[in-house]
C-alpha cells in the first residue's frame, strides 16, 4: 500500500471501537426545529459544492471521456464521436489488459500479505513497553511519512543494478548481480517491495493499537494455565485481533489497488510493460504517450475505481457491522 | 520482565529499526557522496570525506520549486479547513437531514484513484485555462485531505459538551457566532492536525502536480526531484539531497507533531 497517494491516500488510523466516521453506534439528537435544520445545511452547502464540483464532475467527466473517441484535437475543441462503450471493448482486446490486471492483481497482494505479516509480526514484538520502546515505534512511521517520490528515488538508486547498495550487499554474500529494474523478471518484484516498505508502519500503528485493546488478564491467565508464546499468540492475540485485521487488510487493499507515483517514478511501468498496472496503465495511455489516448485512458480508469469502489463497499460495511451493536 | 530481557528487546528493535530506516540513511549517505565516489564497489558506507555539492544543487536549482511547494500547501490547509470545520460541525452538532448520506459520500470519495481525478481535473481546468496555476493545484491537493479532514473534525467535536453550546445559547449566540467563538477555539487541537497532514500531502502530492502543473512556473518540488532524475542521472547526490530537504516537513512533523497527533486520538479518530 502506499499512500499517498496519494500519499493521500494514506488512511486515517482509527482507534478500533470509536469510529471516527458516520456510524458510531451513539443515539441520533432528536430532530430540531426547521430553522435549525436551514442552519445546519447552510454550514454543509460549502462542502457539498465542494463535493459536487471537485469529486463529482472530475468523474462525470471521466466517464464522458471514456465514452467518446477523443483527439488531442477534439479534446481541446470538442467535438469528439459519440462512441459509446467503444473505448471499452478497444481496452478488453488490447494486448497490455490481461498483463496489467494480473500485475495489479499480485501487486496487491503479495503487497498485503508481506505487510500485514510483517506489520503483526512488529506490532506484537512492541506490544508490550520496553526501554525505547515508544520512540523507536515512532521512526518506524518514517516510510510512511515521506514524499512518495522520495520514497520512490531512493528505492531507484538502492535498486540500480550497477551501483546500487542492493547489489553491492547481495555482492558481498557471494550473490550475482541482480537486474532489479531493468529487466522484465525483477521490475514487478522490485516495485513491491518498495510498496511493502511503505506500507508496513501502517499495518503496524493500526495492529499495534488494536493489540492494546485485548485485556492482558487474559495473558495472565493463559500463562498460568501453561501455554506458551506462541500458543498465546494463535489462541488469544489472533481471534481477538481479527476484527482490526479484517479493517486493515480491507483499508489496505483499497490503498493498494490504486498505487500509482511509487511504480510510475520507478518503474514507468517497464520494462516493456512488465510492471504496468491498470493505474500506470491509464496514465500511460492518458499522458505517457507523444499522442495521447485519452478515451481508452479513462476507460481503464473507470475499471479500476469499479475495483476500488467494492472493495471500498465491503470495507464500510464490514466496518459498520463491527462498530455497531 | 526481567530487567535482561528487556534490554535485549531493546537491541532487537535497535536492530530492526536500522534495517527499516536503511534506506532513508542511505539516502542521506548517498545525498554527500562526491560524484566519483558514486559508482564504487564497494560503496562508501558512512559519508566520510563527502561533499556539499548535492546541497549547494538544492539552493541553486530547486528553491523555486520549494516556494511553489510551500505556497500551495499552505493554500491547502486554509481551503481544507475552510471547507471541512462548518461541515463537521454540521454533522457532529446540528444533525442536518441527509447528513449520513454526505458522511457516506465523504468516505467513498476517500476510495477514488487520484490518477482518476487528475484526469477529469484535466480536462476542466484545460477548459477553464487553470493549468499549470497555483490555485489550481491548490483545489486539486485538497480533494486528498478534505474527506479526511470532516471526518477528523465530526469526531473531535462530537466530544465537545452539548452543555457547552447550550450555555452560549443561553446567552443569546446564534449558531454563527456560537461556531466561530466557541467550537473553533475549542477544536484547536483538531485544527493542528488537519493542517498538518493537508499541507504534507500537498507537500507530497506528485499525482497532481505531474497531469495538472508539468509545465510552466507553479512546479512543485517533487516534480523538482522527478525532473532531476530524468534529466541528470550522473548527479545522484544532487537528487538526493533534493530528497533530503523534501522529506524535511515529514521530519518536523514526526517530532513536533506527535503531540498533535496524540490530540486527535482523543477524539478517538487518529492513533499515533
Amino acid at each position: 500500500m502506499s499512500q499517498r497517494t496519494r500519499a493521500a491516500d494514506r488512511p486515517s488510523v482509527r482507534r478500533p471501537g470509536e469510529n471516527a466516521g458516520a456510524f458510531s453506534p451513539r443515539p441520533r439528537p432528536v430532530r430540531r426545529a426547521r430553522s435549525e435544520q436551514w442552519a445546519a445545511w447552510a454550514f454543509l452547502v460549502p462542502v457539498a459544492v465542494y463535493l459536487l464540483a471537485f469529486f463529482a464532475y472530475p468523474l462525470y467527466r471521466n466517464v464522458e471521456l471514456s465514452l467518446r473517441d477523443y483527439t488531442v484535437r477534439s479534446f481541446v475543441h470538442g467535438g469528439a464521436k459519440f462512441t459509446g462503450l467503444g473505448n471499452y471493448a478497444k481496452i478488453l482486446k488490447d494486448p497490455a489488459f490481461v498483463p496489467a490486471l494480473t500485475h495489479t492483481i499480485v501487486f496487491t497482494l503479495v503487497s498485503l500479505a508481506f505487510q500485514f505479516t510483517i506489520g503483526l509480526a512488529l506490532a506484537v514484538f512492541f506490544a508490550r513497553a520496553f526501554p525505547l520502546s515508544a520512540t523507536l515505534r515512532a521512526l518506524f512511521l518514517v516510510p510512511w511519512l515521506l514524499p512518495l517520490i522520495v520514497s520512490a528515488s531512493t528505492w531507484s538508486w538502492v535498486l540500480n543494478t550497477d551501483s546500487g547498495v542492493a547489489n553491492a550487499v547481495l555482492q558481498q554474500i557471494g550473490i550475482p548481480p541482480v537486474t532489479w529494474l531493468t529487466s522484465p523478471t525483477w521490475s514487478l518484484v522490485s516495485v513491491i517491495i518498495a510498496n511493502i516498505w511503505i506500507g508496513i508502519p501502517f499495518n503496524l500503528v493500526v495492529l499495534h493499537s488494536g493489540l492494546q485493546s485485548i485485556p492482558g488478564q487474559l495473558y495472565e491467565a493463559a500463562q498460568i494455565d501453561g501455554a506458551g508464546g506462541w500458543q498465546q499468540f494463535w489462541r488469544i492475540t489472533f481471534p481477538l485481533l481479527r476484527p482490526v485485521s479484517a479493517i486493515t487488510l480491507l483499508l489496505g487493499l483499497v490503498y493498494t489497488l490504486k498505487v500509482f507515483d511509487i511504480i510510475w517514478i520507478m518503474t514507468r511501468g517497464g520494462p516493456t510493460g512488465s510492471s504496468a498496472t491498470l493505474a500506470t496503465w491509464s496514465y500511460q495511455l492518458s499522458f505517457g504517450n507523444l499522442l495521447p489516448a485519452f478515451g481508452p485512458g479513462a476507460a481503464v480508469g473507470n475499471l479500476l475505481i469499479l475495483m476500488a469502489s467494492a472493495a471500498g463497499l465491503v470495507y464500510i460495511r464490514v466496518q459498520k457491522r463491527q462498530y455497531q451493536p | 520482565m526481567t530487567p535482561r530481557r528487556s534490554l535485549l528487546k531493546t537491541l532487537i528493535a535497535l536492530v530492526l529499526t536500522g534495517i527499516m530506516l536503511f534506506p532513508v540513511y542511505w539516502m542521506v549517505n548517498v545525498s554527500f557522496t562526491r560524484p566519483r565516489d558514486m559508482r564504487k564497489a564497494p560503496p562508501n558506507w558512512l559519508p566520510i570525506g563527502g561533499t556539499l555539492d548535492g546541497y549547494r544543487s538544492v539552493l541553486h536549482d530547486q528553491l523555486p520549486y520549494l516556494g511553489t511547494s510551500l505556497a500551495v500547501g499552505l493554500g491547502t490547509v486554509a481551503l481544507t479547513v475552510a471547507i471541512s470545520a462548518p461541515a463537521a460541525y454540521a454533522l457532529a452538532k446540528l444533525a442536518p437531514r441527509g447528513g449520513g448520506v454526505l458522511s457516506f459520500l465523504l468516505l467513498m470519495a476517500q476510495m477514488i484513484p487520484g490518477i482518476i481525478m487528475a484526469m477529469g481535473f484535466y480536462a476542466g481546468y484545460l477548459e477553464l485555462g487553470l493549468l499549470n496555476t497555483v490555485g489550481g493545484l491548490i483545489v486539486a491537493d485538497s480533494t486528498i485531505a478534505v474527506p479526511f479532514a470532516v471526518l477528523i473534525f465530526t469526531a473531535f467535536m462530537r466530544a465537545i459538551p452539548d452543555e457547552l453550546l447550550q450555555a452560549a445559547k443561553t446567552d443569546g449566540a446564534g449558531v454563527l457566532r456560537i461556531f466561530w467563538s466557541v467550537v473553533m477555539p475549542v477544536s484547536r487541537n483538531a485544527v493542528v492536525t488537519v493542517s498538518l497532514f493537508a499541507f504534507l500531502w500537498a507537500w507530497s502530492d506528485f499525482v497532481y502536480a505531474s497531469t495538472l502543473d508539468s509545465g510552466g512556473a507553479a512546479r512543485p518540488i517533487t516534480l523538482g526531484i522527478y525532473h532531476y532524475i530524468g534529466n541528470n542521472n550522473q548527479e545522484w547526490n544532487a537528487v538526493m539531497a533534493t530528497a533530503v530537504v523534501a522529506s524535511l516537513p515529514a521530519t518536523v512533523l514526526l517530532i513536533i507533531a506527535q503531540r498533535y497527533v496524540a490530540a486527535g486520538v482523543i477524539s478517538g479518530a487518529v492513533k499515533d
